[in-house]
Formats: structure tokens, sequence, C-alpha cells
């Protein structure tokens, strides 16, 4: 037991509940910068996710109470959901989080016994499976002049009618993917840069949600909810990597701070690689897993065949983590390292 | 001569109890790797049938002549010859489906279910019954080629049988079913991970069938009706 003024947040329910709250500031900055559909993908996600958690409970025998209100599939669902284009259609969400939840989830043996984070792996199928309507991005506001209503985004996910040019109107490239065209195009990066959709360091607005992931993952450091290691080495990762190219040619590949400055990157690096389930858990593991999973994300930003690459690379992490985890274990307190040639 | 309970203790147990995709897992790559659609898949379940039929019969027919030390080699070179026999007649005769199956038809040759047939069963026992094994344990390869196929088509494109005119000709164009109209499409079903997440789901059922069914027969035993 504690003593009564410190106050206790490891249950999975607070845990979560804690992750939820700090994704707020991002979910408020979306709102701002790029309108209210965001909310109607987040709320149809979470509907979707707690029908397919209270569904597989049942199927597999558990309470549905205890589990379902653990917040742990809100979590998963929200995380999906601001990962997907914010006009996505509603079968994309919906197919994305059932394959987070039932799949990659409950079939691997529901919370605790997942190798792959679910809401990762959604997206993936979906980025996979449906590449073009994953293109959907409302773009910022600021570029845009006739802003959707939460009514009209409602209305564009659910598959209203709604005239192609309205969605033409609000809907343009993301700043990788505007960043990938050009590089495609044989433009250079300074070339490239000019378009109004890349702003201070990443993209108009984008740079800014970015910011706002950063926050909350912030307070969900000095809570210690999450460790140091995990954010820190993937966003070294990311900065090295693309430092690294970037200097060696600067015309062909992007700016380290445009690659740090992506939601994708913040989000995966405070929210997505931090899952205590599917990361490392010793302290130098997480240094390899983080520094490896944004090592990868630029690889598969420059030479895959998708723009952006947080998914895989925390994917393929995920993959590592078990090895990782048997060859970084940390001494026991006292014991005295095996190599050393003993005293003669 | 065989006896019609033999008979279907052998079929049953090719078609379900050893089956090789489901239970053996067996053969697992072209398993995986053609099962995109139904025709690809049951193209390949009844080439590979075939071949297993015929191997299982001439393996039978000589195996109280061939030494044992040498006996994999021989079976090898009789397998390795039918399917020669196999790709040349797909090539002749159903030319764009040949194609489209590709390297799968001569790697027929090393899909272990037909060395294990060959092995485990007709190099002891007569012709008759090695045959019958043999055409048993392909026809439940098959099957389960085709549950996975139809399962990957329908959910990857929403058809079934397309590819059917590159075995009928331009004619049988119009035999495909357009199960799902104005159907989005799934890609990962057709890409490999929906070939392993079927697999996967069809075992599992599979083995919870099984599961239920001895759960019940050892009901059955402890409460005599």
């Amino acid at each position: 037991m504690p003593a009564p003024f410190i106050l206790d947040r490891t249950s999975v329910t607070q845990v979560m509940a804690w992750v939820l709250a700090a994704l707020l500031p991002g979910i408020a900055a979306y709102v701002w910068l790029f309108g209210p559909g965001i909310l109607v993908t987040l709320s149809l996600a979470t509907v979707t996710a707690l029908a397919a958690e209270a569904a597989m409970l049942k199927a597999r025998g558990y309470p549905a109470k205890p589990f379902l209100t653990d917040l742990s599939a809100i979590v998963t669902a929200w995380l999906l959901a601001l990962s997907l284009p914010s006009l996505a259609p509603w079968w994309l969400i919906v197919t994305g989080t059932l394959f987070a939840i039932v799949v990659a989830k409950h079939l691997y043996g529901g919370l605790g016994q997942n190798i792959f984070n679910p809401a990762m792996v959604g997206y993936a199928v979906l980025i996979v499976s449906f590449p073009v309507q994953m293109t959907q991005w409302a773009g910022p506001l600021e570029l845009t002049s006739t802003p959707l209503t939460l009514a009209q985004s409602a209305s564009v996910i659910f598959g209203g009618d709604v005239p192609k040019a309205t969605l033409d109107a609000v809907t343009m490239a993301t700043p990788l993917d505007a960043l990938r065209t050009g590089l495609l195009q044989q433009h250079t990066v300074d070339e490239i840069l000019v378009q109004p959709i890349f702003g201070h360091y990443g993209g108009t607005g984008f740079e800014w949600l970015a910011a706002a992931f950063l926050l909350g993952g912030f307070v969900l450091w000095a809570l210690r909810i999450i460790s140091w290691q995990v954010p820190l080495a993937f966003l070294a990762g990311i900065w090295l990597t693309a430092g690294f190219l970037h200097f060696f040619d600067a015309g062909r590949f992007g700016a380290p701070w445009f690659h740090l400055f992506a939601p994708s990157v913040m989000l995966g690096a405070f929210f997505i690689a931090t899952d205590p389930v599917t990361g490392a858990t010793t302290p130098r593991g997480k240094l390899i897993f983080g520094l490896g999973a944004g090592f990868l994300t630029i690889v598969i930003r420059t030479w895959g065949g998708f723009p952006d690459g947080v998914a895989f690379a925390i994917l393929l992490m995920n993959l590592c983590v078990p090895l990782i985890d048997q060859y970084t274990q940390p001494l026991v307190y006292g014991e005295a390292k095996a190599a050393k040639a003993p005293p003669a | 001569m065989m006896t019609m309970s033999e008979f279907r203790s052998l079929f049953h147990n090719g078609l379900i109890k050893q089956n090789t995709g489901l239970v053996q897992l067996l053969g697992l790559c072209p398993l995986l790797a053609i099962s995109s659609n139904v025709i690809n898949a049951l193209s390949l379940g009844l080439a590979t049938t075939l071949v297993m039929a015929a191997s299982s019969g001439a393996v039978s027919g000589i195996r109280n002549f061939v030494p044992n030390e040498i006996r994999i080699p021989v079976f090898v070179l009789i397998i390795a010859a039918l399917v020669t026999v196999i790709d040349l007649a797909m090539n002749a005769f159903v030319h764009p489906l040949y194609l489209v199956l590709g390297i799968f038809i001569p790697l027929i040759t090393t899909n272990c279910i037909v060395l294990a047939r060959a092995e485990a069963f007709a190099a002891k026992n007569r012709p008759l019954h090695s045959v019958v094994d043999a055409v048993a344990m392909g026809l439940g390869l098959t099957l389960v080629l085709v549950v996975l196929g139809a399962i990957r088509e329908l959910a990857g494109q929403g058809t079934l049988l397309s590819g059917i005119d590159l075995a009928f000709g331009e004619a049988a164009k119009g035999w495909v079913l357009q199960v799902l109209p104005g159907y989005h499409g799934f890609l990962l079903a057709i890409l490999p991970p929906g070939a392993f997440l079927a697999l996967g789901v069809l075992i599992a059922a599979n083995n919870w069938k099984t599961a239920r069914a001895e759960q019940r027969a050892r009901v059955a035993v402890l409460v005599p009706a």
C-alpha cells in the first residue's frame, strides 16, 4: 500500500484514462486547424471498437463490464481514428477498427497478449488494401476557401450526396504526400517546399498538430505514465537518419525538422511506440526499439511504397521486441558482469 | 480388391481426418501462393491430385523391386517425370492458365505431400489402395485450396470463378459470378497476408469442430443413452 498522499496511477483504467486525456490537446488542435470532421471519425471508431470488444469478450467467455470499462478499446479506436484521413468513408473506419479489435487484439489473446499494436495493424490493413480512399485528407483550414461544417463532414464520411467539386476543394495531399510526389517528378526539395502546404518546419497546420501531440506526450511523461527512452530514441532515430541523408543530398531528402514535425511522428513517438504491451520493456531495449522505429520510418518514407512509414516501422519493431528484451536484460542488483576476468 | 469400408476410411482420412492443408499442414507454400482465386486453386489442386494418383500407383507397382536404400531418389524421379508430363500438357492445352500458375506447376515435384504419400503409403500398400489414398489426399488438398480461394476471391474482389476464361477460352468470360456488385475490393485478401489469415481461420474452425466432436463423444461415453 502506498502512503495515502501518493497518487496511484497504475491500474489499466487509470493509465488508459490519462492517455485519452493527453490526446485531448491534439484533438482540440485537429478541430481548430482542420475542421470538426475528426469528431465524426473519432465517435464512429469508438462505437465500433466498443461493440467489437463486447462481442469478442462474449465470444471468448469473459465478463463484459470490467474489460469494456478499462478504456483500452477506446484508446485503440482514438489512435486509429487520429491516424486515418479525416474524411475517410465510414466503412473504412469500421473495417480498420474491427480488424484492430477482433484480429490484432482478441485473436492474439486480448489486452496484454497482443504482439502488434492493434491501432497500427488496423492502419496497415487499410493503407495496404484501400490506398485510394486513404488519401481523403482534409486540408488545413488556412488553405481551404469553404471549410466543411460538422454536418457536411458527417455527410461526406457516411457517403452522402456531396458534390465532387466541394470534396476536391477541401481535400488535399498531406505534406509528406506532396514531398513524395514532387521527388518522384524529379523536383528538388527546395522547389517542392514553395507549395502553400509547407509551413515553417513541417506542413501548414500539420506542424501545430504535431506540437499539440507533443504537448500531450509531455504530460504523459511528466506523470511518468510513459518513460523518456522510447519517445526520445524514436525522435532521435528520425532526426539522425533524416539529418544524415539531408546532409549528403539536401536536394533529394527532406530536412530532419520537416520529418520530425509530422503529426504521425509525435503521435507514434509518445502514444503508439510507448504501448507497454507491444513495446520493449527493458530501459536499454526501449532505446533500441525507439531508434530502430525512427530509422525505419525514414527509410520507408524515403524508399518505400507509401508516403508515411510510422505504422510499418512500429509494427516491424514490435516484431523484434522479444529478441531485444532477451538481449537487454539488466543485471540483477549486486551481480558482477560475467565477461570480466576474475582478479588474479 | 478393396472393400467398401476400406474405401470409405481412406477417403475419410484424406478429406477430413488427415487433411493435408488443415491437419497435416503440408505443402503450405503452393497452398498460400495459388489460392488467390477459385480457378487457380482448383487447377493447381486437380493437377496435384493427378500427379499424386499416377505417382502413387507407379510407386506402389514397383515397390517390391526398388532397393530400400535408393527408394527416395527413385520416387522423386517418378514424380518429376509425371510432373513434366502434366507441365507440358497444360502448356499445350490450357496455355493461358499455364502462364498464370507459372512456377507452381513444376514445383509440384517438390510438394512434400506427393512424396509423403509415396513414402508413407504407396511404398507399403497395393496399387489400388495407393491410388485411392492419393486421390483422397489430393481431393482433400483441392478442397482446402478451393475454399481458401473462394474466401479470398470473394473478400478481395467480390467475384467467384474469375479467370475461368483462361481454362475454357473467351466464351467462358460470362461465367464469372459477380457476387457483390459495386464492391470496393479488399486488396489484403488477395495479397499474401490474406492467405495466412484465411488459412488460420480455416484451421481454427477445423480444430474447434474436432474439439467439439471429441467432447461430445466423451459425454456420450459418460452418459450412455
